[in-house]
């Protein structure tokens, strides 16, 4: 439920979503090896005070949707070694998250 | 162009073989962790700022530094920032504290 | 750093420890006084004479994490492989499930991911440590290395390798980075020939390593 205290959230799992290719300083959770890689949402983890604020000591509100989002390996590294299947699963919040 | 990527966020880089280490951790870094534990439980400071002041050590610092080295650090310049110590208190206890240490028991 | 051990053994790091297990200190460690030691002494001392904290709350947390070992992760294991509706349980609501054994269950959120047939899990950290301390103890060094870091979110396969561990090309690895607020435990899958065990002997062959998802439970 959106309000004051967080946001709505936008995505479901089994969403298909894209890391936005952006690169600020700062203390940032996104790492740098997703941003601008697709995705499917696995699931809503639930809505948490957002990082980016909180590092520099402020109240991180309104919390964010944060989601696991799934990313087939081959898709994320060129040239990756391993099985066609293979995963990798990544926190992020919803900001940094546009329907694909 | 090179985009901004920070000193912590290796994901993906090229690295070394993993060397299988682990050690007991010695009393100063237990406590070290415990202030960590015991502030974030206390309201006084957040993982995230110790993450972020972390984040801001140099490169050759972060790798150069051990675990709770880094951690003291951070832990340290957080309570600076938020006014809970002094520098000026704490360089003249550091001085104490290494006086101390080097007068013996 | 490979370190010697003083005492015999025949196990392998690499399958990962029955807890607990103690290591050589690293050199100048407790002897000399580094700035960082000094450091430590200082905020400390400034902090209980400021009444922010006392010397008997860092004294107790000191001896918590030291009794904290990957027991409470095993116990969590070993239920839910004898136990079906506790593993839907932990699967569905990692928090609820500890909080059932009786164990407290963490400011964070857990998430187990399961090991079958089909499917090899394995977590890194790969921004900084992030680890489930309330139910494995204090993270080995190697798990917040650069190497590992760096590598498991790319190479897992490899990674694992040098653990020891292979994963057949038919079974998929997800790697799960904990970026966030999460926190993860995998559940290794059950070994052959441990039909009827008790819990407690179960949660003996359940390594912390296996936990981390860098090894197998130990196969009796």
């Amino acid at each position: 439920m959106a309000g004051a205290e967080s946001v709505a959230p936008r995505f479901r799992a089994g969403d298909r979503v894209a890391v936005r290719a952006a690169y600020p300083i700062g203390h940032v959770r996104t790492p740098w090896y997703i941003r601008g890689k697709r995705g499917v949402i696995e699931r809503l983890c639930g809505a948490f005070g957002n990082p980016e604020e909180l590092a520099y000591a402020r109240p991180g509100l309104p919390k964010q949707p944060l989601y696991r989002v799934r990313f087939l390996q081959r898709e994320v590294w060129t040239a990756y070694g391993g099985s066609p299947g293979d995963t990798v699963d990544v926190e992020i919040f919803q900001h940094w998250l546009e329907p694909a | 162009m090179m985009n901004y990527r920070g000193i912590h966020d290796m994901g993906g880089l090229p690295a070394g073989t993993v060397e299988p280490s682990e050690h007991d951790y010695a009393l100063w870094e237990k406590r070290v962790d415990a202030l960590l534990v015991l502030l974030t439980r206390k309201g006084l400071m957040t993982v995230d700022e110790l993450r972020r002041n972390i984040e801001g050590l140099g490169l050759d610092a972060y790798d150069k530094m051990s675990y709770y080295e880094r951690w003291i650090y951070s832990i340290t310049q957080t309570l600076i920032q938020r006014g809970v110590i002094s520098i000026d208190e704490l360089g003249r206890r550091m001085a104490e504290a290494q006086k101390r240490a080097d007068g013996g028991r | 750093m490979p370190h010697d051990h003083d005492h015999p053994h025949d196990h392998d790091h690499r399958r990962g420890h029955a807890p607990p297990h103690r290591h050589p200190k690293r050199a100048d460690q407790d002897d000399t006084i580094t700035q960082w030691k000094a450091m430590e002494i200082a905020v400390r001392e400034l902090l209980i004479e400021k009444r922010v904290i006392s010397a008997e709350e860092v004294r107790q947390q000191v001896e918590e994490m030291d009794n904290r070992t990957s027991l409470q992760g095993a116990r969590v294991v070993a239920r839910a492989w004898i136990d079906a509706d506790y593993k839907k349980l932990l699967l569905n609501d990692g928090n609820a499930a500890c909080e059932a054994l009786g164990m407290e269950s963490g400011p964070y959120k857990l998430v187990v991911v399961e090991n079958t047939e089909q499917v090899h899990n394995v977590i890194v950290c790969t921004l900084c440590s992030c680890y489930p301390r309330w139910l494995l103890g204090l993270p080995p060094d190697w798990y917040k290395s650069r190497n590992y870091r760096s590598r498991v979110v790319n190479e897992p396969r490899d990674a694992l390798m040098e653990f020891g561990t292979m994963i057949a090309k038919d079974r998929t690895v997800r790697v799960h980075d904990s970026t966030a607020d999460m926190r993860y435990l995998v559940l290794p899958m059950r070994p052959a020939g441990t039909d009827g065990w008790s819990e407690e002997k179960l949660a003996a062959l359940v390594t912390r390593d296996s936990m981390i998802g860098i090894a197998m439970a130990i196969t009796p």
